[in-house]
């Protein structure tokens, strides 16, 4: 497509890019924080609950510089991450991602765990009489019966991630090609003379990825309820 | 041979039973809230009781003595639930194969195609359960348990939650599960049909104690054994089918003595367990004559039970069995009703429901 510079294509790739791995890593650990919300008591329960909804509540540039100090090259995490594992997420891509990823874990969390709430522990119940072990009752009943959940848990978190901005711009700065997707290049373009253009592309594009999410998981969970609902 | 022997507190209500439940059908039977179906999730591994032992046979499921508290998914049980809990993501075909993933391999299983035929289930394979009457879940739910290679069946009042007509439906697969699946089933009901046509066993549970256990004549006719309330009592005869007459009567022979009944679907030397409800029940001292009934069993007062209120319970000892009659205090007293009087007691053929007859087992009971 022509009407797209270079810039502006590298900024949607990355932001594509950016959100599909931040959600398909923070999916597994979201059905398991749900999961662990929506069915068990234990310990901290609530401290747990507090800190999955941190993200939701504080300022993004709070975030950010958390992440920073925990993430960075200096900061705990990150300094064993670089030496261990030579990972470093500082200032690349991949802290854009985590960025993404913990400011969309909230909104995941929540549409995961109501969906658990809604499998009906009788049934679960059943399937333990029946001889089902409470994994084998997880994978088969529960996971299955909250899918409309999950789905659409995963597509609001993709969406929220390709959106996320504050956290991600303290974090890993505004590099382009590295660092700059879609916010932090529509913020770019509007502290240069002229940018006003490329920026109202990159808007409507944000605009339509966003109601493309929205309207994808209304469809895929009318469609999966259906399933599941037996009709 | 079940024994089960639990000690439960709940607030306000604590649960202590001890019986010991041999092969057939035993039913729990017991008003609502007498802690029929605590006992069941107890056995199924639902409830974890404080204090208890429970063997089927030489399988333990619990033994708290012991520390051993077998997990709800190795006690290998079958449970039928009131409400079914069909799986509705799964098609009627993976709710019935369901059971049979987790069955031990060398477990000795029901045959798919058998149970489907027995349950008459076959054209619902590829539905969903939400596409499904109630009645239908209900016998796809027995199919369920039966092919997961249980050792004993629980069913927690399975037709509670259906109207007259879905009860006649799924009432006479229990009897064939009872007389042709040799496995235990243990049955809650706080029905007294339900238990007359069902049980080789009854326990009667009341505010969470056994009041009485023993086989299913003897207990029914018992009139210590109300749990339900007088509305419900009433005792169970055994009979044959004599002969149908053409005025839509059939003819039943118990024990020599002659009951009319409306016309019955078996062949003429069928047995069939007939329940004989007490308020459908009149007592006259002499012999009665020009009166409409065509039922008048002769027998000998065992006991006079005075209710609370007006009413009061005779049993009475017949040719036929023990029945029992409900009448008023008043009368009993004006009829000088007493152990050892000779009394006839009248009922009106109409009055036996055809929901209460069912087919006895044969050579069983």
């Amino acid at each position: 497509m022509d009407w797209l510079g270079p810039d502006e294509w590298r900024a949607v790739a990355l932001s594509l890019q950016v959100s599909f791995w931040a959600t398909l890593f923070s999916l597994p650990l979201g059905i398991l924080v749900a999961y662990a919300l929506a069915r068990w008591s234990f310990p901290g329960k609530q401290l747990l609950n507090g800190l999955v909804h941190l993200p939701l509540i504080l300022p993004p540039v709070v975030t950010g510089y958390l992440l920073l100090l925990t993430f960075g090259r200096r900061g705990v995490v990150g300094q064993v991450l670089d030496q261990w594992f030579g990972l470093v997420l500082a200032f690349r891509w991949t802290g854009a991602a985590l960025a993404a990823a913990i400011m969309a874990f909230p909104l995941m969390v929540r549409a995961i765990r109501l969906s658990i709430e809604a499998v009906d522990p009788k049934l679960e119940q059943a399937g333990a009489t029946l001889g089902a072990s409470p994994l084998w009752v997880f994978l088969t009943i529960t996971l299955p019966m909250a899918l409309p959940g999950i789905i659409a848990g995963a597509i609001l978190a993709f969406a929220k991630a390709m959106g996320e901005f504050g956290a991600t711009i303290t974090f890993v700065s505004n590099i382009p090609g590295q660092t700059r997707t879609i916010p932090s290049a529509i913020y770019a373009f509007l502290q240069a003379p002229g940018g006003e253009g490329p920026a109202m592309k990159l808007v409507l594009i944000s605009v339509g990825v966003a109601m493309a999410a929205l309207l994808m998981s209304e469809y895929v969970g009318r469609r999966v309820a259906a399933r599941v609902g037996g009709r | 041979m079940l024994e089960v022997s639990l000690r439960h507190r709940f607030e306000g209500f604590a649960l202590d039973v001890h019986f010991r439940a041999p092969p057939g059908v035993t039913v729990l039977f017991g008003r609502s809230g007498s802690g029929k179906t605590s006992i069941v999730n107890a056995v199924a591994g639902l409830l974890m009781p404080d204090t208890g032992r429970i063997a089927a046979g030489d399988w333990l499921l619990l033994d708290t003595e012991r520390g051993l508290r077998l997990a709800p998914h190795r006690r290998r049980l079958g449970y039928v639930f009131q409400e079914g809990r069909l799986f509705a993501h799964l098609t009627v075909r993976q709710n019935l194969a369901y059971g049979g993933w987790f069955a031990p391999k060398g477990a000795q299983r029901e045959d798919f195609g058998r149970v489907v035929e027995m349950l008459g289930i076959g054209p619902l394979l590829e539905r969903r359960p939400g596409a499904l009457s109630g009645g239908e879940k209900q016998r796809v739910a027995i199919g369920r348990a039966l092919l997961s290679a249980p050792r004993l069946i629980l069913a927690d009042e399975p037709l509670a939650a259906l109207d007259e007509d879905r009860k006649a439906e799924i009432l006479p697969y229990f009897e064939r599960l009872r007389d042709t699946v040799n496995i235990p089933i243990l049955y809650v009901s706080h029905s007294a049909s339900e238990v007359a046509r069902l049980a080789t066993t009854v326990i009667a549970i009341e505010a969470g104690r056994v009041v009485a256990q023993g086989p299913a004549q003897q207990v029914l006719g018992d009139p210590a054994v109300l749990p339900v309330g007088a509305r419900e009592a009433g005792a169970v005869l055994k009979a044959r089918i004599a002969r149908h007459h053409n005025d839509g009567l059939t003819e039943l022979d118990a024990m020599g003595v002659s009951l009319f009944l409306p016309r019955l679907p078996q062949p003429p030397g069928s047995e069939v367990r007939v329940r004989i409800a007490a308020h459908d029940v009149i007592l006259s001292r002499a012999r009665p004559e020009g009166l409409s009934a065509l039922n008048i069993l002769p027998g000998v007062v065992v006991e006079v039970r005075q209710g609370e209120g007006p009413g009061a319970l005779v049993s009475l000892d017949t040719v036929a069995g023990r029945v029992l009659a409900r009448v008023t205090q008043r009368s009993a007293l004006a009829l000088g009703l007493a152990p050892g009087v000779g009394v006839h007691a009248v009922v009106k053929s109409v009055s036996v429901a055809p929901s209460d007859i069912g087919g006895g087992r044969p050579g069983g009971g």
